[in-house]
Formats: C-alpha cells, sequence, structure tokens
C-alpha cells in the first residue's frame, strides 16, 4: 500500500496527490510516469509525474477524473492508500543527459496545455535548478481550469498564461502565444518542449515545424502494463512503430502520427464512458450503460 | 482395466466451458490417480526422469501414490519442483517426461501429468506445506521477476537458507502465470497463488511494483541495497507484430495485451473496472500456445474464433491438446492463410482483413516448410477484432541498464545453460530472458540452474 499524505483540489476535477512511494521517489526524473492502481479491481492507471521529494520519498501526481477510475480518486484524502504505484517509468526527459553548458546555451520554451502543466512543471523547475531561466506558455480552457500557476511562476523565466475564453490575462490558444512571441517579438529558440491535449500537441508542432523549432511532446496513450509488454500505447513515429511506456514518453513531436494516435485514444472511450455512467448513477442506476445486465 | 490405455480425465462438456472461464480439466480423484499409478512398470533406468528438465523422480512418487501415500509423494515432487500443480497442468508432458514412458512404446503412456496434478491438488487441500530450512545463512539473493524461473530459482534458494527477496513489475505475483495463461487453463486464486504462497512460506519475500531497470538498477540492488548475487528471471514479454498496413487500427491487440487485459487485470469479471473488447468475431493471428489461449479467451467472451496461421496443421505449434481442446470448442482454423494487410473504416476500426492463400515448399532453416503464396490467392476476411500472436522476445530494460551484461543479437542475456552465469560476476540468469519465448517448465529448470549456480558461487566467496 502506498500512503497518500497531500490531497488537494487545483480546479474543477483536477486535484494533486502526495504519495509515499520511496523508490519512484528515489530514481524518477522529469519526463517519467508512473502507474496507479486504486483497488483490487481497479485499472492500472498511467499518471505523469508532477513533482518529487527524494528525503520525504513522496512523488507528486496531478489527476483530471476522466474516466471512472479517476473519478473515484476524486474522493481520496491524506491518509487512504493506493493499492499499487510503480515506477517510475519511460525514459527521463532527453536534455538531462545533455551537457550543462551547451544547454545553458539553449534558448528553451515549454508549453503546457490543460493538464499537460503538470507534467511540463519537474521540467522547467530541473531547468531553474541549474540556473537555466526557460520560456512558459501555459494554456487553460477557461481561468477556473488554470493549475499551478503559483508554482510556475517561481521556476520560469518568462511565463505567458492563455486563456481560451479570455477570462485570465491572454485570450486565444498556445499557438497564438507561441505566433507572438516568435513573429512578433523577434524570439527565436532552439528547443520547444510541449505537453497537452493531443490536438493541442499537433497545432504547436505545425507551427514549430514552419518556424523550424525543434519541438518535444510527451504522448500519453492508452496502457495496460507500462514495461514493454502490451504494445497497446504503440504509435508511429517516423515511419517507425515505437511504444510510448518503454521508447517514450517523450519524442520528436515532428515525427509523430498525430492522427492515427488520436484514433488509438479513442478506442475505450465507449467502455470508459460507460463505466462512468455506471458509477456516477451510483444506487440509481438502472440499465442503458449496456455493461450492468440490462434494463431490469 | 486396459493397461494399454491412460484412465480416462474428466473434463468440463465442450459446449458448457465454451462459455465460461471455469477450468477446462477437472483432473483425477484418488481413486483413478491409484489405479493409473498402477499403470507405472517402475523402470530402473527410468526414462521419463531424463526427460524431465527439473528431474523429478518419477516412478518414485508415483510408486508412493499407487499405495495411497499421497502426502510422501507430493514430497518426493517436492525435492525437484516448487510449482507441481502449474506443471501438473501447463508441462508438455506429450514431448517430455510422457514422450520417454516405456509404457508408451506400444500403448499409452502413464499420465505422469496428471497424476503430479492431483498431488499437488491433494496436499493443497490438505494443507501441507513445503518444508523451510533450519536457518537463515545470512547472505542475500535478488530475483528478478516472479514467473515460473523466479519462483523457481527463490525456492531452491531459500530451501538452502539464503535469504531472498523477489522484485516483480507488476501489481501481482505470477509473471506468465498470472498475465498469460488463462483461468480456464490454470486457475489463478487456487492453483497460481497457492503455489506461490507456498514459496513464501519457505521464506521468501516478494516486492511488487518494482520495475528493476526503472524504480532500481541492478548494480544498485548490489551496491546499495546489500544483495550479494542476483538472478534475472525477467522472461520475454514484448510483443511482435507484423509489420502490415493498417496494423496500428483500432481493433489490433498483441495477444500480450488482450490476455493481459483478461487474466492479469480481470477483464472478463464484471465487478473488475478494466474493459476488454469483446469483438463478434475475431481473428487470431499465429499458431502457437499463446494464440489458442488468446482465441480461447476471445470465444468465452462471446466472440466468433478464427485461427490465421499460413502453415497447415501439422506445424502447429502448439501442444496437440490445446489445438484439440480449441477446435471441441468450435474455434475455426483457417490453415495456410497469412494475412497482408488489416482494413480499417472512417474511424480508424478494424473491418477486415486481407490474406493470401499459402502453400508448403520446400524446408527452411527451422526443418519446416516454407510456406510460399500461392498467386491471385487474394481475399478478404470480414473481423472487428485481430490479434496478434507471433511470439515475443525478451525486454531490454534490463539489459540496457546493466553495465557488463552480455546480450545476444535477439537481445537474450546470454548465460551458462548449466549454472545460469552471465558475463557480470555475481549475476546469473535464465528462463526466457536467456532463450527467448519457450515453456513454463524449461524456465523452471533454468531457475533450479541458477540457484544451484549461485549457491556455488556464494559458498566459495
Amino acid at each position: 500500500m502506498y500512503k497518500i499524505t497531500r490531497a488537494e483540489t487545483l480546479a474543477d476535477n483536477i486535484f494533486l496527490l502526495d504519495v509515499e512511494a520511496p523508490r519512484a521517489a528515489r530514481y524518477c526524473e522529469p519526463g517519467q510516469f508512473v502507474i496507479v492502481k486504486m483497488d483490487e479491481k481497479g485499472e492500472r492507471i498511467p499518471l505523469t509525474i508532477c513533482n518529487y521529494d527524494r528525503e520525504k520519498g513522496t512523488v507528486t501526481i496531478v489527476v483530471q477524473a476522466i474516466g471512472s477510475s479517476t473519478e473515484k480518486m476524486k474522493y481520496l484524502k491524506a491518509g487512504d492508500s493506493f493499492h499499487d504505484f510503480m515506477g517510475p517509468l519511460g525514459q527521463p526527459s532527453e536534455f538531462i543527459k545533455e551537457d550543462l553548458n551547451s544547454l545553458k546555451k539553449k534558448k528553451i520554451l515549454f508549453v503546457g496545455g490543460g493538464l499537460g502543466t503538470a507534467p511540463v512543471y519537474p521540467q522547467v523547475k530541473w531547468m531553474h535548478e541549474q540556473g537555466i531561466d526557460v520560456d512558459v506558455i501555459v494554456g487553460a480552457k477557461t481561468k477556473d481550469l488554470l493549475i499551478l500557476e503559483e508554482e510556475m511562476r517561481a521556476v520560469a523565466g518568462n511565463l505567458y498564461i492563455t486563456t481560451d475564453d479570455g477570462s485570465y490575462e491572454n485570450k486565444g490558444m498556445v499557438t497564438d502565444v507561441i505566433k507572438r512571441l516568435v513573429q512578433e517579438e523577434g524570439q527565436t529558440y532552439d528547443l520547444c518542449v510541449a505537453i497537452g491535449p493531443m490536438i493541442m500537441m499537433k497545432f504547436v508542432c505545425l507551427l514549430t515545424k514552419e518556424l523550424g523549432i525543434h519541438t518535444i511532446v510527451s504522448m500519453n496513450p492508452v496502457m495496460v502494463d507500462g514495461t514493454g509488454m502490451c504494445g497497446a500505447c504503440r504509435l508511429t513515429v517516423g515511419n517507425e512503430v515505437k511504444f510510448a511506456c518503454v521508447d517514450g514518453p517523450e519524442f520528436d513531436g515532428h515525427l509523430v502520427n498525430f492522427d492515427e494516435a488520436m484514433k488509438r485514444q479513442q478506442m475505450y472511450r465507449t467502455e470508459e464512458g460507460r463505466a462512468l455512467l455506471k458509477f456516477r448513477e451510483g444506487d440509481t442506476h438502472h440499465g442503458g450503460c449496456g455493461i450492468c445486465g440490462g434494463d431490469e | 482395466m486396459d493397461v494399454m490405455k491412460k484412465v480416462p480425465v474428466r473434463e468440463q462438456d465442450a459446449k458448457v466451458r465454451a462459455a465460461n472461464f471455469d477450468e477446462v480439466c477437472l483432473g483425477y480423484n484418488q481413486e483413478e490417480a491409484m489405479e493409473e499409478a498402477q499403470r507405472c512398470l517402475n523402470c530402473k533406468n527410468a526414462q521419463c526422469i531424463k526427460g524431465c528438465p527439473v528431474s523429478i523422480d518419477i516412478p518414485g512418487f508415483i510408486a508412493n501414490v499407487k499405495e495411497g501415500n499421497i502426502e510422501e509423494a507430493y514430497k518426493v515432487i517436492g525435492k525437484s519442483s516448487a510449482l507441481p500443480a502449474v506443471c501438473g497442468r501447463v508441462c508438455p508432458q506429450e514431448s517430455q517426461c510422457e514422450g520417454k514412458c516405456i509404457r508408451g512404446i506400444k500403448g499409452e503412456p502413464v499420465s505422469i501429468g496428471k497424476l503430479e496434478r492431483f498431488v499437488a491438488d491433494w496436499a493443497k487441500e490438505h494443507g501441507i506445506k513445503p518444508e523451510k530450512a533450519d536457518s537463515f545463512n545470512g547472505k542475500k539473493v535478488a530475483v528478478i521477476g516472479s514467473g515460473p524461473a523466479g519462483l523457481t530459482c527463490a525456492g531452491d534458494l531459500a530451501k538452502l537458507g539464503y535469504e531472498v527477496t523477489i522484485f516483480e513489475a507488476l501489481h501481482e505475483p505470477g509473471g506468465v502465470l498470472v498475465y498469460g495463461i488463462p483461468e480456464f487453463r490454470l486457475p489463478k486464486e487456487d492453483v497460481v497463488k497457492a503455489e506461490i504462497e507456498n514459496v513464501k512460506s519457505l521464506g521468501v519475500k516478494i516486492e511488487t511494483n518494482v520495475v528493476v531497470g526503472r524504480s532500481v538498477t541492478i548494480d544498485q540492488l548490489i551496491e546499495d541495497e546489500g544483495f550479494d548475487a542476483v538472478f534475472i528471471g525477467s522472461g520475454a514479454g514484448l510483443p511482435k507484430f507484423m509489420g502490415i498496413p493498417g496494423e496500428n487500427a483500432n481493433g489490433v491487440f498483441s495477444a500480450n495485451e488482450y490476455l493481459t487485459r483478461s487474466n492479469l487485470m480481470k477483464a472478463f469479471k464484471e465487478d473488475y473496472d478494466t474493459p476488454i473488447i469483446a469483438g463478434k468475431k475475431v481473428a487470431v493471428v499465429g499458431g502457437g500456445n499463446v494464440a489458442m489461449d488468446a482465441a480461447r479467451t476471445a470465444l468465452r467472451l462471446g466472440a466468433e474464433v478464427h485461427i490465421v496461421y499460413r502453415r497447415s496443421e501439422e506445424e502447429l505449434p502448439a501442444r496437440v491438446e490445446e489445438v484439440h481442446h480449441a477446435k471441441e470448442e468450435g474455434i475455426i482454423f483457417d490453415l495456410l492463410t497469412n494475412p497482408t494487410e488489416i482494413l480499417a473504416d472512417e474511424n480508424g476500426w478494424v473491418k477486415g482483413m486481407k490474406c493470401v492463400k499459402m502453400e508448403l515448399g520446400e524446408p527452411d532453416a527451422s526443418g519446416r516448410r516454407r510456406p510460399v503464396v500461392v498467386e491471385g490467392s487474394e481475399f478478404e476476411l470480414e473481423v472487428d477484432t485481430v490479434i496478434m500472436s507471433l511470439g515475443t522476445s525478451p525486454n531490454p530494460l534490463i539489459s540496457s541498464t546493466t553495465e557488463g551484461l552480455e546480450t545476444n543479437k535477439w537481445k537474450c542475456i546470454v548465460a551458462d545453460e548449466e549454472n545460469g552465469m552471465t558475463s557480470k560476476e555475481g549475476v546469473y540468469a535464465g528462463g526466457d530472458a536467456v532463450t527467448g519465448a519457450a515453456t513454463v517448465i524449461l524456465a523452471m529448470g533454468a531457475g533450479k540452474a541458477g540457484a544451484k549456480g549461485i549457491h556455488e558461487y556464494l559458498s566459495n566467496k
């Protein structure tokens, strides 16, 4: 069992949990992820690492309630436990292996969209700890869904916030901010790291390709084991099939086949949607979901 | 009684079992077992023992069954095998012990597998546990992976007095016994869990959710955590795909994914959260035991299932018993057929599979006749789900993070067959991680060899 030491709501349906997991906390690096399982009968859910404390032996994860399992997680409090917490998984971000001096000469842009802000945070923090100031764009649908603003401000060089509806700071998409920074303000970047919904990453990549900025994205496809065993997370990158869990999750965004990845992500939407319906309706559920044995 | 024939074993009726996940074979009762034991000739120069990768004293345990001394029989098996209830069910006895049985020259061999299973099940029912070492010898061994190789190695070392910790990547110990082999062939709660409890009762600790190579490395286990030796039994878990167009369409799964969802995550049970796509018409590509397992799982989830295999029935790598069971249950065999493309609808979901007919030509490197495409034989098989069961290869996670550990061109760890020794001092390996995908019992044999090698190494250190 893996004890939860802190549980906080960040926004509607988005929450943060600190979990005691000494092995994962000791060796995890920016870019990696974990797989958690709520209880004996729960699903294995891949989640990105938002922060870690090697001394306390805790890993911070940020979760959005979107399926029946993550919906249940919403009700977890400090003192509760996860049945399973496995990790770290995946490859750490490439830049942590780079020569620090050459890295310091680079101009780097981070883009976090929605929940994707959470995995961007430890990367920006790592840069800050190495004395590198990076530009960060954070996008959210609306002000109430913006997460980790204070935390990000503390470690980012320049922070640009944008909301789709204009309810806070800039109005528009993250791509609008990139365009403005590069085309109007004349900024140049050697590297862009973009993490968020697949559709956002796709459009960021289309733009940065045009602008000639090397771009890394973090893929979060459907996954079962997370160790390379099931192949559910396979993606086409360049002309090769890659497993996000062991070859990634970070890839050269200009080589990822996003359209295929988005189609693959839909695969379990129906089943998950149905399980969610059943869970939400609880005792009042009277069928119609297709999984509970009929419309009794 | 006809001594030339095996005492028949009771099975669930094919029509009934096609719709449930309960065990197919029901096994012998004591009366049947004692009757079958009579058929053993108790050969002085027992060939069956030579056919057993872990060298169980087969005539010895059968002699005890014949007399009704089942507890004694269990002890005899226990000297050589940590997992008799598993082996009695999934070993390919026909090519091992039973394949060498002298009784089998003129008639049917003694049903050694079913007798082993009976003894193990009887011991479990009567609460008999394997014997524990008197005391620890103060030396620590780490075992990576809790599949058949790891469990056997850990059990043998614990009996010798070592303090053994098994590190398992998944949330449940058992490896392929849990994620791969289905419930209807190997019950998880009654058989696998019980055998793992037996290994634990020897003092073996099991730590789950530790992905060696990520959560910790082998060097860290030795340097930081004080392990004196390491055995790698991490299996061959990486699935292969064909590399044909359309393979990333929705509804194409590796057999590993399909079986893991059903077996490990128990998607077939209503009260578990993990979903599985049952499919209405399923094609399983491949002809091995894993293909049969995937096909029979899909059938039980309610699908019409086709095995699509490029050679003929004779070359099917699966055990004859599995093919027979699959046919009885209604699996359709599309032999001498090879997929060339998977067709998807506008939403990216599988709607069919383009195939060609094959014929057998000259023998290839494997000695089997090479399948050749029949010109102009292309046709479409209408399916909504495709399961790729083309074999697996070892996961490079450990070899790529362990300095000085030699691997071959198939990414298999290079290890000595006799004692499991690798190119790195104190590190031993065995099972599918070394050989590539093989059988449970061969992995157990390698686990035994590794335990022997580690014992020799640490005794002389």
